[in-house]
This record gives structure tokens, sequence and C-alpha cells, in this order.
């Protein structure tokens, strides 16, 4: 892939230091890029009075696990992590059945109206009524303090059609037409041709919309007000703002929870902030680099091609 | 780095909505005449039992997109009046253009409109400055020839991407809040007596947030860039190298040219999308102190909509704001029709 692979290369000087410089620079920006997740794990284990004072900086101190034991038990944090579980594994399914259905179904030449309806759909990512009216409609269907305003309105994305869309368009028509002979029907067609064959663009899709659903935090700060639908991320910025009387919480009830309790362990609002943090975090650290391939993949489809 | 407005909050990342629209733009060109005059007849030919059947499968969906993106379209009418939920539109007073005219007849009101609008176009700006780094990120990044280094810049520094504006907030807080690790370190090396207010200050705003911005989008921005760079025949480079290019030489007149027609498409749909900075960021990162500053449109929009209960001025205000969108964006597609040839929308 790289230019530089192929052929005799003469190693000079200036290639030296050139490769230095470029070797040096990258590893800046990755240490920038990765030193601010490791800060909140390293801070989150470590002692809670040395990390209060700031003091834990490249090596955790008097590594102890107590903070996750005490943080999952604040109030309202195991109903919101089931509340962002929840609305990721459904908003994810049905998104990535839905971008699949339809992708497939504006491939299809032969459907009603199709040219029309493919722009029905892609159009609106161009425009928006704006908050307040999209508010209102919410509102007025129900949607508000209600679990399914984390769905509903994401299961028809455009952007995922047309990744799927592309996808479908260059698998050959042969697999198609064979399937017609046999006299399947389109739903037969989509369900046991297609969607098998489909993997490599609905696991790009899943993550993108996985991710979105997991980090998503507006629609809970616009739609929501019943605390039973507090999802993570709304939690996580409460939280920051309130850590110093949630600290204090902890560290009321800590005494029945853990027995004894240390100045090592003690709440402070920077171990809450840091622990909830890592929690919220942790997931995506874990999964997203066993997803990039697929979605390099995915996004290089799309790129080479316009 | 600005978001695509959708009806429904949740807005991908910027990056992933740049894509989609190259995406349109392949796809669109792809439905030629001749190419929709063959499916016509091919339609005719499958008879319409088939094709209305194959309708009705979508109509669920097509209802969704009508009532999310479409029929609150219809709410545009609240602009006209004096909006007040609890009374319904029925119950609430007509007054014309009343939201319009105060816009731009109260000084106050101007005044706050004129900042919000220069922190939007300023933040906006910086955003297409800042547009370059990763083109130049992916250029040097493909410049190294070990792959499991390149695999691993790739990685971390993709990482940020995937992570919510309140947690890049959460870290901003705990590396510069003035008790963070950075005002720590500063102190400890007798650097600073006073912390050093990084947050909760009204200077330097819009550049603290556009480097948020480029923290988090610049691995991300390069991916479709190394990857159309995956794509330069390679030929190019070895008849260059038989004639002498050095790597710069090969960058500059190679992989450059190259990777404009890209570059240029993102860029005239960051223009189409001036006014859309997303909300969310801001929302984080806002507090007393930086109010003034970081107001953009989207905040401002809710703001006063949603805190403020200003109903219909958010409403008339966001459909301004819609529709100078529209309209740059057609701008900027008549303009890229006329220059390159092929539309972007």
């Amino acid at each position: 892939m790289s230019n530089t692979t192929f052929g005799v290369r003469r190693r000079g000087g200036g290639d030296i230091i050139f490769a230095i410089t470029n070797y040096s620079v990258f590893i800046a920006l990755a240490f920038l890029c990765a030193y601010p997740f490791y800060f909140l794990i390293i801070n989150s284990i470590s002692a809670n009075d040395v990390s209060a004072l700031g003091q834990v900086r490249w090596l955790p101190v008097d590594v102890h696990l107590e903070n996750y034991s005490q943080v999952l038990q604040l109030n309202g944090l195991p109903m919101a992590a089931i509340v962002s579980i929840a609305r990721t594994a459904i908003g994810t399914l049905a998104a990535v059945l839905a971008s699949a259905f339809l992708g497939f179904m504006f491939s299809q030449s032969k459907m009603w109206g199709r040219q029309f309806w493919y722009r029905f759909v892609i159009i609106t990512m161009y425009f928006s009524a704006g908050l307040i009216p999209v508010f209102i409609v919410m509102k007025t269907l129900g949607l508000t303090n209600n679990f399914w305003v984390y769905v509903v309105p994401f299961i028809v994305q455009p952007f995922f059609i047309i990744l799927v869309k592309t996808y479908v368009e260059a698998m050959p028509e042969s697999l198609q037409e064979a399937a017609e002979m046999d006299g399947a029907n389109i739903v037969q067609i989509f369900f046991r041709i297609f969607l098998p064959n489909m993997t490599p663009i609905l696991a790009t899709v899943a993550i993108f919309s996985a991710v979105a659903q997991w980090n998503s935090f507006q629609d809970t700060l616009i739609y929501v007000t019943d605390q039973s639908l507090y999802t993570l991320q709304y939690l996580l910025y409460m939280f920051i703002n309130q850590a110093n009387s949630l600290a204090q919480a902890a560290q009321n009830s800590g005494g029945n929870l853990s027995g004894i309790i240390t100045a090592a362990t003690t709440q402070t609002p920077t171990s809450i902030r840091m622990t909830v943090s890592v929690l919220v975090v942790l997931p995506i650290i874990f999964i997203y680099p066993l997803f990039q391939r697929f979605f390099v993949k995915g996004i290089m489809l799309g790129a080479v091609k316009g | 780095m600005r978001e695509y407005p959708t009806s429904n909050g949740a807005a991908g990342d910027d990056m992933t909505s740049q894509l989609v629209l190259q995406e349109v733009a392949a796809t669109e060109l792809e439905e030629s005449p001749a190419a929709e005059k063959a499916s016509r007849k091919q339609r005719r030919q499958a008879g319409g039992r088939r094709s209305i059947g194959m309708f009705l499968c979508i109509v669920p969906f097509m209802v969704l997109v009508f009532v999310f993106s479409y029929f609150p379209l219809y709410g545009w009418i609240y602009s006209l009046f004096d909006y007040r939920p609890a009374l319904g539109l029925s119950g609430s007073e007509f007054v014309g253009l009343q939201w319009f005219e105060l816009l731009v007849s109260s000084p106050t009101q101007v005044a706050q409109i004129g900042q919000v609008l220069l922190n939007t176009l300023a933040i906006s700006f910086l955003g297409i400055a800042t547009s370059v780094l990763p083109l130049i990120f992916a250029i040097f990044l493909n410049e190294v020839r070990a792959p499991w280094f390149r695999n691993s810049v790739q990685t971390l520094t993709t990482l940020p991407n995937f992570i919510s504006w309140v947690l890049v907030y959460m870290i901003a807080f705990s590396l510069f809040s003035s008790s963070g690790l950075v005002n720590n370190v500063l102190n400890d090396a007798g650097l600073i007596t006073q912390p050093l207010k990084f947050l909760d200050t009204d200077q330097n705003v819009w550049l603290t947030m556009t480097l948020w911005g480029v923290w988090k989008g610049l691995g991300w921005g390069a991916i479709i860039y190394l990857a159309a760079i995956a794509g330069i025949d390679q030929s190019l480079y070895e008849s260059a190298k038989i004639d002498g290019a050095g790597r710069f030489q090969l960058m500059r007149y190679i992989t450059i040219p190259q990777l404009m027609p890209t570059y240029l498409v993102l860029l005239l749909l960051s223009v189409a999308n001036l006014l859309n900075n997303g909300m969310e960021q801001y929302f984080v990162f806002q507090n007393a102190f930086n109010k003034e500053t970081i107001q953009v449109l989207d905040l401002y929009v809710y703001n006063i909509g949603i805190t403020g209960n200003s109903l219909s001025m958010a409403t008339a205000i966001g459909m301004l704001k819609s529709v100078i969108s529209v309209a740059l964006l057609l701008t900027v597609n008549w303009i890229a029709k006329r220059v390159r040839g092929q539309s972007i929308v």
C-alpha cells in the first residue's frame, strides 16, 4: 500500500532525519490521545487521598478496587447502566435490521417509486425543522419521558442505508436471479440470501450505531426528566457537576457498605468522577479495536468510490 | 468541527456525515438518465403488482421518516404565534412576524444575536482552517514504514472519536481545572503560583473549542485520506521515482493533487454547514464565565427555547438557520457543479 515499500531506497542522512521527526511526531500525537484515558484509569484504582491531590501521574499508587464497588452503589447508577445497555442493544438491533432491509429494498429497481422514496429518505440528512418543533412532535407522540425516544427516531438512518445500498449493488446479480427462479419472494430473498452475505457492512453499521447510542447525551437532556430513564452519559455529566455532594453521601454510607474505611478508600470528588468515567469508557476501549478493521474497510469502500 | 442537523438529536460525528454526503454524490451520479430509462422499462415488464408489493414492505419506515423529519416542519408555524404549551396552538396569540422583527429591532436582541453569529462563524471558520490537518496527518502517516507502528498510531488516535463530548469534558476537567493535572504539574515545577484558568474563562474559547475538536477528530478524519492514498495508482509513483523524484516531490506532485478532489468535497460541505456546529460540545463546556463567547446558534436555540422557555423565538431562529443552511448547501452544490462538473448533493 505504502509508496515506500517497493523499489530500492537510498537511505541518506535526510531520510533518517525525516524518519526520526516523523516517528517522534506520531508518538507524541498517540501519547496525547492515549494518556488521558490512562490517567483516568490509574486514578480510579489509586489511593483516593493521593489521587485527590493530583499526585497520581504515571503509575497507580496503592492499587485498590474499592472505588468500583462503592460507585456502583451510588444512587441511580445501576439503573442508568441498564438503560444505557438496553438502548444500545435494542437501538442497534433495530437500526441494523432496518438499514439492511431498506438498503436492500432501495437496490431493487422494480420497486414502485424507488428513486422518489430513496431521495425522500436521503434528503432528511440535509435539513431539520429545528429543536423546538421536533421537541413538540416528540411530546405529542408521548415519547418524552419514554424509553422508546432512544430507539424509534433512530430506526431509519440515511447514512447506514446508503452504506448498505452501495454494498448490495456491488454484490453479483445472479444471487438474486437464482433465488427468483426458485420462486422465493422478496422477503425470503432478503432474509435467506442477502442478510447472511452482508456481515461486513452490517458489522460496520452495528458499531457506528452502538457507539452513537452508548454516547448519546443530548436526547436524555432534551426529552427526559424521569430519573429512571437517565443514561450513564447523563449521569456522568451530573456527577461532574455534583461530585462534592456525592462524595459526601458516599462517605456517610461508606461505613455500612464496605466495612473499614481508610483515607485511601474514602470517596472524594476526584475518585467518583474518575471511576464513573472509566465505567463509561471501558466498554468502548475494549470493543472498538476489535471492530476497527471492519469500519476502516467499510469507509474505504465509500471513500475510494467517491 | 460541525455536525449535521439531524432532526433527532444524536448526530453522527462530522466525519461520518461528510462521508455520507460523498456517498450520496457517488450514488446519485450512478443514476444516469440511461440507467433510469432502462430500470423504468424493466419495472414495466415486471408488472405493477410486485413493485407495489415491494413498496408496501417499506411503508412503515417511510411513515417513520415522515413523522420524525417532515412532519415537524409544520411546527414552523409556532414562529408566527406567541406559543404557550399550556394553551396549545389554538389558545396562543397570533403575532405574525413579531419574532422576526424583534430579532432585528431591539438593540439588546441584535447585540446578542450578533455575538452568537460571531461565535458560530468564528468556530466554524477555525474548524475549516484546521480541516487540512487530517490530510497532513494521513500523508505523513503513510510515510511510516512499519505496519505495526502505523496501526498502533491509527488505533490510538481514533480512540477519542468514539467517546462522548461529556467524557471529553470530563477529561478536560481532570486535566485542566484549577485542581487538575496541568495546574498541579506547573505548580510543582514552580512555574505558577496561582492556578491558570483554562476552563472558567471567556478568553480563547473559540481556540480551545477548536483544539478539542481537533483532538477528538484528527485520527478519525485521516482515515478517509488514508483510504484515498491507498487507492492512488502506484505506477504514478514508480514513474516519478524513475524520473528521480524525492519523497517531498512525490507528495507535492502526486499525493496532494490526487487527494484534492476528496478534500474539496469535504471543504465545500463544511461551508454548507457553516451554521450547524451542533450543541453537545458547547453545552458541556459552557459555564458562567464563558457563556458569552461559547454560545453558538444551536446552543442558543436550546438555551432560549428549552431552558428559557421562549419557544416561539427559538423556533423562529431555528427556522432561519435551517433555511440559510439549505440555501448554502444549494449554492455550494451549484459551485461544485460549475467547477468540477458534478454535484455533491
